[in-house]
């Protein structure tokens, strides 16, 4: 079955979706081939916003390059300089005061409230629901306000330096953070209420783009896309970095591999990331939040990788040190590029809304993938 | 009390003693014509703002408030925007076919207009046949769309067409077996004849819970029959970027839109009329105190009231709802509201027959 409907026939529509198309999200080409409304194969087309960012990075100090990193991932900013952040840090072996650490971990998961927030909206409005986006964006203002308020910018805010964080807290900060949290925790069941039990949207979702374990696996999903399938991945819990080793969370993992599933565990992301910074906000230990570095950074010869999770899975840096003051190779490994890999094998199969819905919950964010 | 009823009839009266009764009737179709096409302009920039607004009101924001008082005006200047755009006919396009669509979709409603009764003596043209008249003629529609996708030459079009055709062909006997229903029950096909019958009480309260059944068929089958969230498959934006009118730009764009919002005006129109009395005032039973304060309501008003609550309900869903995908679509209408509607059909016509209904 799936041998037939893989080749091309007469008669059959072939369809440039993108790069300009209301629910790429950005500019992702997808060329899909239709039978009627059931889609026979999904084509991506990458590179569109290519900016050659790991090239750029070698021509880039140590404290440098780790703003470029912004532009990747946009909506888990904070989460891909942390990630930078962590390999320099690993090469240079310096040691993060514990204040830093814990901001860095609030600063995480409020970017990944963020960027869920976004995502709920976004996906809902894939599926043709337009009101939650709104809704979704009112909340996410909060946090980026709080954002802009200690790091200078709403949305690459190029906080982290290797050593810590550019600066201390606002004196709001706490404040803010708390307030936020305490409206947030109504919004969330409204999110539950409006969204995640409408018939429509269930059905909408239910049974939708399967994935299963084995395939989550060999084409390397990870985060949010792999949980939905039931595989275990998440970098905090496996490989737990700063003070995520000694928080109380779960990780979401749900085994239908299914949209619904998909949307399920972003959901419950949200709550535990809420079950994260409330464990944080009020155990911020005194100190510096930056340790003393030199002023030029040089990483010793050798080879260095570290890991994070990002809103949309795992985030990997590998750097190549020929012992100099830039690197001498970058390689990123985003999450998005491997998500957007099992697109064609999900869509297989499903109608034109079905894949709008799969990428929906794929969460695509496309600078992410074409780096 | 001035009623719309003595307007029209003293111009009526004046016509004729002016002038031999043939110009006075040509007189009139002029009027009527006039009345028509202005109704079309006046609920157009009327309903898209009002849509603007309901949206915004959900969505927590204020929606436009620049233009005029309130952004009353806003819909004025998006209107001349759309007039001044170059009206684009693609490369490969049909061209006579791509033309002429936005003109049979904005004639089809300019059509079901003329049986409505907008208010107690105020009705274009009471044919004996109306309620099939509505119908027959709503289900034209369907054509101007699938024109559109053919001439367009566009994927997207087609798509939306095609969508849009198996959409409005499948709910149209939903509705049609709704429609049935209250024929069933008054007796005849005349819409002066349905609204005269509920004089003492609306049908969704007289042919108790069926007639009830049928009122929210209907309203189901409008939102699917006007294309409207969470049935908008043929324009699914985040689908199919606009769907069938995707190549239409400048004022065809603009009577693509403007038929949508009519097409809602009349269907609702169409709703009120048959369940909830038309033009009639809220009667309750015995309550002549109570009924005589209704009476004083203009006619008018009673009518404009209830097709624009029932229009924002109908905006209500859109601004709710994910969309459905084609094939639950088609699902809900075959498998469940189509063998409902049969069933409700037969209760009903069994509650006409015994005379249970009120």
């Amino acid at each position: 079955m799936i041998e037939e409907l893989s080749t091309t026939e007469q008669g059959d529509l072939v369809i440039n979706v993108g790069p300009q198309h209301p629910s790429t999200h950005g500019v992702l080409h997808l060329v899909i081939t239709l039978n009627g409304e059931t889609i026979k194969k999904v084509e991506p087309h990458l590179g569109y916003i290519h900016r050659s960012i790991e090239k750029m990075c070698e021509s880039l100090s140590y404290r440098q390059f780790i703003y470029v990193t912004s532009r990747m991932d946009y909506l888990s900013s904070h989460i891909n300089n942390h990630g930078c952040a962590l390999c320099v840090e690993k090469g240079l072996q310096i040691e993060v005061p514990p204040r830093a650490k814990v901001i860095r971990v609030l600063m995480d998961e409020l970017t990944r409230l963020a960027s869920h927030q976004l995502w709920w909206g976004a996906m809902a409005m894939d599926v043709g629901a337009l009101t939650p986006f709104f809704h979704a964006f009112r909340e996410r203002e909060a946090i980026n306000d709080i954002m802009e308020e200690t790091c200078g910018a709403r949305l690459t805010m190029n906080y982290m330096v290797p050593g810590g964080v550019m600066a201390d807290i606002h004196p709001n900060f706490q404040r803010k953070v708390k307030e936020f949290l305490s409206f947030f925790h109504t919004k969330i069941d409204e999110y539950d209420e409006l969204v995640t039990d409408n018939v429509i949207f269930k059905n909408r979702m239910a049974g939708v783009g399967h994935l299963s374990p084995e395939d989550a696996i060999s084409y390397g999903c990870t985060g949010p896309t792999a949980r939905g399938s039931g595989v275990s991945c998440d970098i905090r819990k496996l490989y737990p970095y700063e003070v995520y080793g000694d928080l109380q969370f779960e990780e979401i993992s749900e085994k239908g591999g299914d949209c619904f599933a998909r949307y399920l565990v972003r959901m419950q992301e949200m709550r535990q990331s809420i079950k994260i910074i409330e464990q944080l906000i009020d155990n911020i230990p005194g100190g510096e939040h930056l340790a003393k570095t030199k002023a030029v950074l040089k990483l010793p010869k050798g080879e260095f990788y570290s890991r994070v999770e990002t809103a949309r899975g795992e985030f990997g840096v590998y750097i190549i040190s020929e012992g100099g003051t830039t690197p001498y190779r970058i390689k990123f490994r985003s999450p998005g590029f491997s998500n957007l890999s099992a697109l064609d094998h999900m869509a297989k199969g499903h109608k034109i809304g079905d894949l709008v819905a799969i990428m929906g919950t794929l969460d695509l964010v496309i600078p992410d993938i074409d780096r | 009390m001035l009623s719309i009823e003595n307007i029209t009839h003293s111009i009526d009266a004046w016509l004729n003693s002016a002038f031999n009764p043939t110009v006075a009737l040509l007189l009139e179709y002029l009027i009527v014509g006039l009345f028509a096409i202005s109704l079309f302009a006046i609920l157009g920039l009327v309903l898209v703002l009002m849509e603007r607004k309901v949206s915004a009101y959900m969505q927590v924001r204020l929606g436009p408030n620049r233009v005029g008082p309130g952004g009353s005006l806003q819909t004025v200047a998006d209107t001349l925007k759309l007039a001044m755009k170059e009206g684009l006919t693609p490369d490969g396009a049909d061209k006579f076919l791509f033309n002429l669509a936005p003109y049979v979709v904005i004639a089809v409603a300019m059509m079901i207009l003329a049986p409505i009764a907008f208010a107690k003596g105020t009705q274009l043209w009471d044919l004996n046949i109306g309620v099939l008249y509505i119908t027959a003629v709503s289900s034209l529609s369907v054509i101007g769309i699938l024109m559109a996708g053919w001439a367009s030459n566009n994927k997207y079009s087609l798509l939306g067409a095609m969508r849009s055709g198996a959409q409005i062909v499948s709910y149209e006997l939903s509705a049609g077996l709704s429609v049935i229903s209250i024929v069933v029950l008054t007796g005849s096909l005349r819409i002066s004849d349905i609204i005269a019958s509920q004089q003492d009480g609306w049908w969704l309260f007289k042919g108790h819970v069926p007639a009830f059944i049928a009122f929210i068929i209907f309203i189901i089958a409008i939102t699917a029959e006007t294309n409207r969230a969470p049935f908008d498959l043929a324009e699914a934006e985040s689908e199919l970027t606009a769907g069938f009118h995707t190549e239409y730009s400048g004022m065809k764009f603009a009577l693509f839109f403007l038929a949508e919002y009519v097409n809602i005006f009349i269907v609702c129109g169409i709703a009120a009329t048959l369940f909830l009395g038309g033009w009639m005032p809220l009667h309750i039973g015995h309550w002549t105190a109570f009924n005589h304060v209704m009476d004083y309501i203009p006619s008018s008003l009673w009518f404009l009231g209830k097709i624009f609550t029932l229009i924002f309900v109908i905006m209500w869903f859109r601004w709710t709802f994910p969309r459905l995908r084609i094939d639950q679509l088609l699902n809900l209408e075959w498998k469940y509201l189509l063998p409902i509607s049969i069933v409700n059909l037969l209760l009903i016509t069994l509650i006409a027959i015994e005379g249970w209904h009120f």
